[in-house]
């Protein structure tokens, strides 16, 4: 017998397997239906990891049965970005070239920390190839595709979590964010992103981009479930060299605290240029939403963003340098190209690059001794139509993938922690950026909650499926 | 034709990191190239002082 868990989020589903009324064996069995049904449209998943996930939740509900404590995740289904390490595969990053990778001998740290909680892991999800990527179209994979229209793109690189969560086949993916990955996705898919404060989640066993602006984080469909796997995923970690050591600060219990007395104010200047309607439109709801009127500049961010694309170019390019000698006619064309070119960048252009992002960063914190969160649009558009190449905006033509994420570079440049919400407008939803101080994820959180609960934010029901 | 001024500079960067360049290859990599110097142009105008640390201090 089948058991029908559409709908329910991820607290629910933990609550009702707890609470001994559902298995963690049935809600993986309908999660991986609700995929049987749907990923021949959405494309999201490139690994189902079907006899690990039933193994996992027959542990739980045997540790249910004998009494045992289970962990606020029970039996959640979840998926990842194939760019974390799965036991068992090899780690393809998006990419042709690592298939040949030797399968992973231990999960991602992110991965065993949400099992420990009780999540049950049911597959890796496409991506842009290495994460070098806005659109969530990949050459080898195909591109994942919008669960409100499949003819349009996903947002990248994250976007295989973009659209398993946006169509509701599993209610919390991990995805990466080195210059917008979790952001765009939510914001063209209408779902909730976190992406914490660089240093906060461990990215042990992840394939890497840009070291400098690497951050792994979680999607959901509620505020509520997405902190709930935040807070499963804290803590140091000794095998990320960037992570933090700061313990673990539970948001969960935090969530309803409300918003009076935050200051909020809204990005001006650079994050009010380049943006279509829909964009405008998004950040006035939830600035009225939050009644925040304040506009507030945040100094020198067309220079922020561009020091981060050089940070990221050459940064990819020293990683990938050996592939690019050996195999360059098995990756993207159009990522083999840029990743060229970025080895080409002059070494003290990067450098100047690096003092520049010290400098930004100091000037980006002086604004939160005067404000609590600053709110900016994630994308300038709804999600453009998949294989679209230009955009044309107060009369000029654009490429699409260089503006898709110039609202969100100048944000990750610094690692400042960031809630992307999604407003539902017609006919596509689109996210807004919920930016704090660094290490106040509990503060965006808070925000985002508040938003969900005054019906400003909420993530859409799949329409295109 | 005159060859456009950064193909000496791929050239010879190419044959330094022994990264091979093809000549298919080449106009998209000179796209990048052009705009990844443009950008870093940006960076590079902005004056800040001889004492400013990168970012990516190491911490032993």
């Amino acid at each position: 017998m089948s058991v029908n868990t559409d709908g329910m989020s991820a607290q629910q589903i933990a609550q009702a397997i707890t609470d001994r009324k559902l298995s963690a064996l049935d809600a993986t069995e309908a999660a991986l239906a609700r995929i049987a049904v749907h990923d021949g449209v959405l494309n999201s998943f490139t690994d189902i990891t079907a006899d690990r996930a039933r193994a996992t939740a027959r542990a739980i509900d045997a540790k249910i049965a004998a009494g045992e404590k289970v962990g606020p995740l029970a039996g959640v289904p979840f998926a990842v970005k194939n760019l974390f390490d799965v036991k068992g595969l090899s780690t393809r990053a998006g990419s042709k070239i690592n298939r040949d990778l030797a399968p992973s001998s231990r999960d991602a740290t992110l991965i065993e920390r949400m099992e420990a909680a009780g999540a049950v892991l049911v597959g890796a999800l496409n991506m842009g190839e290495y994460a070098y990527d806005f659109t969530g179209e990949n050459v080898h994979d195909g591109p994942s595709r919008n669960p409100q229209d499949p003819t349009r793109m996903t947002g990248g690189s994250s976007g295989g979590s973009g659209s398993a969560v946006g169509g509701a086949l599993v209610p919390i993916a991990l995805g990466s964010d080195t210059n917008g990955s979790i952001r765009v996705p939510s914001s063209f898919c209408g779902i909730f992103g976190l992406k914490p404060t660089y240093g906060r989640l461990s990215r042990a066993r992840s394939f890497p981009f840009v070291a400098s602006f690497d951050h792994l984080g979680p999607f959901a469909r509620n505020v509520d479930d997405l902190a709930l796997a935040y807070d499963a995923m804290q803590g140091p970690d000794a095998d990320d060299a960037a992570c933090a050591t700061r313990p673990v600060e539970p948001v969960t219990p935090l969530l309803t605290q409300g918003i009076a007395g935050l200051r909020i104010a809204i990005a001006g200047g650079y994050f009010q240029k380049n943006v279509f309607p829909e964009a405008v439109e998004a950040v006035a709801r939830i600035a009225k939403a939050l009644d925040a009127t304040q506009t507030i500049e945040i100094p020198e961010a067309a220079r922020a963003r561009a020091a981060a694309y050089v940070i990221s170019t050459t940064e990819g390019a020293s990683l990938h340098l050996d592939r690019l000698r050996k195999r360059p006619n098995d990756f993207d064309p159009a990522v083999r190209d840029r990743l060229i070119a970025g080895a080409m960048v002059p070494a003290p252009l990067v450098d100047r690059a690096q003092k520049f992002r010290r400098w930004y960063r100091a000037k980006v914190l002086e604004l939160f001794k005067s404000v609590d969160v600053i709110i900016a649009p994630a994308t300038p558009c709804v999600a453009p139509k998949i294989g679209q190449v230009n955009f044309v905006l107060d009369g000029v033509e654009l490429p699409v993938r260089a503006n898709i994420g110039i609202h969100t570079q100048p944000i990750s440049f610094i690692g400042l922690p960031v809630v992307a919400v999604p407003v539902p407008l017609e006919p596509m939803p689109i996210g807004v950026q919920i930016i704090a101080a660094p290490w106040r994820e509990d503060i965006a959180l808070r925000v985002a909650h508040a938003l969900e609960k005054m019906g400003a934010a909420a993530a859409p029901a799949p329409r295109g499926l | 034709m005159a060859a456009e001024p950064l193909d000496d500079y791929i050239d010879a960067v190419s044959k330094a990191l022994a990264l091979p360049v093809e000549e298919a290859w080449r106009p998209a990599v000179r796209a990048n190239l052009e705009v990844s110097l443009r950008l870093a142009r940006l960076v590079d105008e902005f004056p800040l002082p001889d004492e400013t640390e990168p970012a990516s201090i190491y911490s032993a």
